[in-house]
């Protein structure tokens, strides 16, 4: 139930065509948060490290295996293959912008 | 099975808080009659709030663990005037959402023990990412001093920070400061101190009128909601409003207790508030970073490129799959160098005035005493914990690049580097420097654990580290290698401390997936930038590793040495028909499984005092050879190599020495885990001994 709840609201939030995760950003990528995914432990995570609706993150390592590296509000954050799966982005059209 | 490690009950934990914090501030040797002014650090790792705290409290400070936690508990005295300050140096942690045991320890003590200022610690160069703290710290009742550290590397980085604009935006007091320099902490005291002692804040030296950061618009209403709910049900010392956006953040720990707080009826109806905005959390920290956007957008200039910098050139190299890795391998090649270079000969010299020389001593000046004095003086406390003492040229080596490297920025890259593979066995990137500590001694690997940032990762890294070839081992290995395989020496040696490590992999995914079930804590870590190392930092972290370790040498070491010796010499005084031997001799059936005799079950189960004292014991009961230069041309005439290689492979896996067994009694707080691990080890190093033991037989090494 709450779990049908969330995900219609979710995506009735977001156009889904655009968005992607985290994940499929490629080093130099720029993207703007839509939304995480998560339990409480994780969603709080996210949320201290900046990971939060609008904010921007630029990709500085994704090698394809082994965690990514990230800058977000101006810190470098290391975040798992899995954390980073969990983490809804609309890329950028390449570039940085701003 | 217990589960000392996972989170108490937050009642009990407080009660524990609060009794034995005073007791350590009264313990501190404070004047009696006087008003301690109680000061709080707060900052997120990596800012430099232990820096300050060292240059305000030098060795005056207590180190111990939170009560009830094993979260480390740091507890200063330093003076501004004559006012003295009680310093209690909180845990390093991003947020207060009680995510972890951190989080709780440090939003416990400012919401119980109500300091009198808390001081934000915070990186001049990430201000925007440490305001997210402030942001937090402000909901609470307690008057926050912002100290701005590293404001020199922030320029460096070409981000100036206008600390009066920072002030009038934020309605505290800003205190720029580098405190590695030793710049601005005079200010800071006299700013603390006035906001301690002025009785009016808002109109004293240092005004304080905080502006505090609002929720957006959409959940004003549903905070409203919440507090009407809630109002009047809210025991001390919790304030109504920080209880009512902590359950909108689904904060767990404020859930239960809220639970326990209303009434069946209110409850249902908070909870179906809550219900309809589970993912409030993510909102409240955007408005929380836009508060912060905003403070900044008028109190701070970045010039040029901002962060790309050194950090950015360095971390090409450092975070890469493949240099990264070489770059961690030469760090550990470096510090093995070291400790082959000047640790061991050090701990030889070490040996020969701790323990060689004063055994001799003891043993002509104490001629006229009973035989079983010089044993126990000789054999029971100087080759036990003297021998322990012995290793603390090699653990300041080990601790010195451990702080090294914390202090610089990097352990972080080498967590990151390593994530992949410790990922595996269940545990993150960080776990990895302790386990490689293990190396060493490994005592330090498992008081190093608590680097791992959940309570299940801390376990398994503390279960798994006695599987790390320590240097006592391998010296018993590397001589008897020598001594059985000849040429075939290096080879065999290389494979045990390879099984060794297949081993501690394999247990790591089984314990992992079977014991340890449960969610693997979010790898979601920040790289601070690097900066230069801090020498006092440094001593100090090393000096307080040191001291704990000895402390630990001289008391439950040392008892313990002492029953073992007196297991090998009661009743007689002959280790040869001693009730170790005893043991010895009723462990055969099971020792011939393994192709040991009663001699080798003895030696093995003297290695339980200290790892090297099975080639001592070997040396009395064989030939009564005395020395080990004797004893490797009389062994292989004794024992065929299918024996030696099951010996060599049980003591490699053998159970944990006294002192580690301690360390891990010490770290997970309970004697449930250590037997635990004693009894895993033992079943698995008795287990390789007797497939060992066919390995031999079939390449032909019975006879």
């Amino acid at each position: 139930m709450a779990w049908r709840s969330r995900s219609a609201c979710v995506s009735r939030r977001l156009a889904l065509d655009d968005v992607t995760t985290l994940l499929s950003l490629g080093p130099g990528q720029v993207g703007t948060v839509v939304g995480c995914s998560g339990g409480r432990g994780l969603m709080g995570r996210f949320a201290a490290m900046g990971f939060t609706p609008g904010s921007r993150v630029t990709v500085l390592n994704n090698y394809g295996r082994g965690p990514l590296l990230v800058l977000i509000h101006g810190a470098r954050v290391a975040l798992g293959r899995g954390e980073a799966s969990r983490v809804l982005v609309r890329p950028e059209g390449g570039g940085h912008r701003g | 099975m217990a589960r000392p490690m996972t989170a108490d009950r937050p009642t009990r934990s407080l009660a524990g808080t609060l009794s034995c914090c005073d007791q350590q501030l009264r313990s501190m040797n404070l004047p009696s009659g006087t008003d301690v002014v109680t000061v709080a650090l707060a900052g997120q790792p990596n800012v430099g709030k232990t820096t300050v705290f060292n240059l305000l409290t030098g060795l005056n400070q207590h180190v111990g663990n939170w009560p009830g936690k094993t979260v480390e508990q740091k507890i200063g005295v330093c003076h501004s005037g004559n006012v003295p300050l009680a310093l209690v140096d909180l845990p390093g942690t991003y947020s207060l959402t009680a995510g972890s045991e951190e989080e709780r320890v440090a939003r416990d003590f400012i919401l119980h023990e109500r300091p009198d200022v808390v001081v934000l610690v915070a990186d001049a160069s990430n201000l925007e990412r440490n305001l997210y703290l402030l942001s937090e710290l402000l909901l609470l009742p307690v008057p926050i001093v912002l100290a701005l550290n590293m404001v020199d590397v922030a320029e460096e980085y070409g981000i100036h920070t206008d600390a009066e604009a920072l002030s009038q935006a934020l309605g505290i007091p800003v205190v720029p400061m580098v405190a590695s320099r030793n710049r601005g902490v005079r200010e800071l005291l006299q700013v603390v101190q006035a906001l301690a002692c002025d009785g009016d804040r808002n109109t004293g030296a240092y005004p304080y009128h905080p502006r505090r950061p609002q929720l957006r618009p959409d959940h004003r209403d549903t905070l409203a909601a919440l507090l009407r709910l809630i109002q009047g049900r809210v025991p001390e010392p919790y304030p109504e409003e920080w209880v009512a956006i902590k359950l909108l953040e689904g904060d767990r720990e404020v859930t239960e207790l809220a639970q326990g707080w209303l009434p069946q009826g209110t409850w249902q109806e908070v909870h179906s508030i809550l219900h309809r905005h589970e993912d409030a959390i993510l909102d409240i920290a955007g408005g929380r970073y836009q508060w912060i956007g905003e403070v900044l957008a008028g109190a701070q200039i970045r010039r040029g490129l901002g962060q790309v910098g050194l950090t950015e050139r360095l971390d090409r190299w450092a975070t890469h799959p493949l240099w990264g890795m070489a770059i961690l391998g030469a760090a550990a090649a470096l510090m093995f160098f070291l400790v082959y270079t000047v640790g061991s000969p050090l701990q030889g010299v070490l040996e020969e005035y701790v323990v060689t020389r004063p055994s001799a001593w003891l043993s002509t000046h104490l001629d006229w005493a009973p035989a079983w004095v010089t044993g126990l003086l000789t054999d029971g406390v100087l080759a036990g914990a003297g021998t322990m003492a012995t290793f603390v040229p090699i653990l300041a080596i080990f601790f010195a690049a451990l702080g090294f490297f914390e202090d610089t920025g990097y352990m972080a890259r080498a967590a990151f580097v390593m994530d992949r593979f410790m990922h595996a066995i269940g545990l993150h990137g960080r776990s990895f420097l302790p386990l490689f500590l293990g190396f060493g001694c490994n005592v330090p690997a498992i008081m190093g654990a608590r680097i791992a940032d959940s309570p299940r990762a801390r376990l398994l890294g503390i279960l798994l580290a006695p599987l790390v070839p320590c240097t006592a081992r391998l010296g018993v290995l590397t001589t008897l290698a020598a001594a059985f395989f000849g040429p075939y020496a290096f080879v065999v040696t290389l494979g045990l401390v390879g099984t060794n490590l297949v081993v501690l992999a394999l247990l790591g995914v089984v314990l992992h997936r079977l014991v340890l079930r449960g969610e693997q804590a979010a790898f979601i870590m920040e790289l601070p930038l690097y900066h230069r190392p801090n020498g006092r930092s440094i001593a100090l972290f090393v000096w307080h590793h040191l001291r704990a370790f000895l402390a630990r040498a001289v008391t439950i070491i040392m008892a313990a040495s002492v029953v073992v010796w007196a297991l090998s010499a009661l009743p007689a005084g002959d280790i040869g028909s001693s009730y170790l031997a005893a043991m010895g001799q009723a462990l055969e059936p099971l020792g011939r499984l393994m192709g040991l005799g009663w001699r080798l079950m003895v030696a093995l189960l003297a290695s339980f005092v200290a790892k090297e004292n099975s080639l001592a014991v070997m040396g009395v009961l064989f030939a009564g050879a005395e020395t080990g230069a004797g004893l490797t041309e009389v062994l292989p005439t004794l024992i065929s190599p299918a024996s030696a290689l099951a010996f060599l492979t049980v003591q490699m896996l053998f159970i944990p020495c006294v002192a580690t067994m301690a360390a891990i009694r010490k770290e997970t707080g309970s004697w449930a885990w250590a037997l635990f691990d004693l009894c895993l080890l033992l079943v698995i190093s008795f287990l390789g001994g007797a497939v060992a033991y066919q390995v031999g037989l079939l390449l032909g090494w019975g006879a």
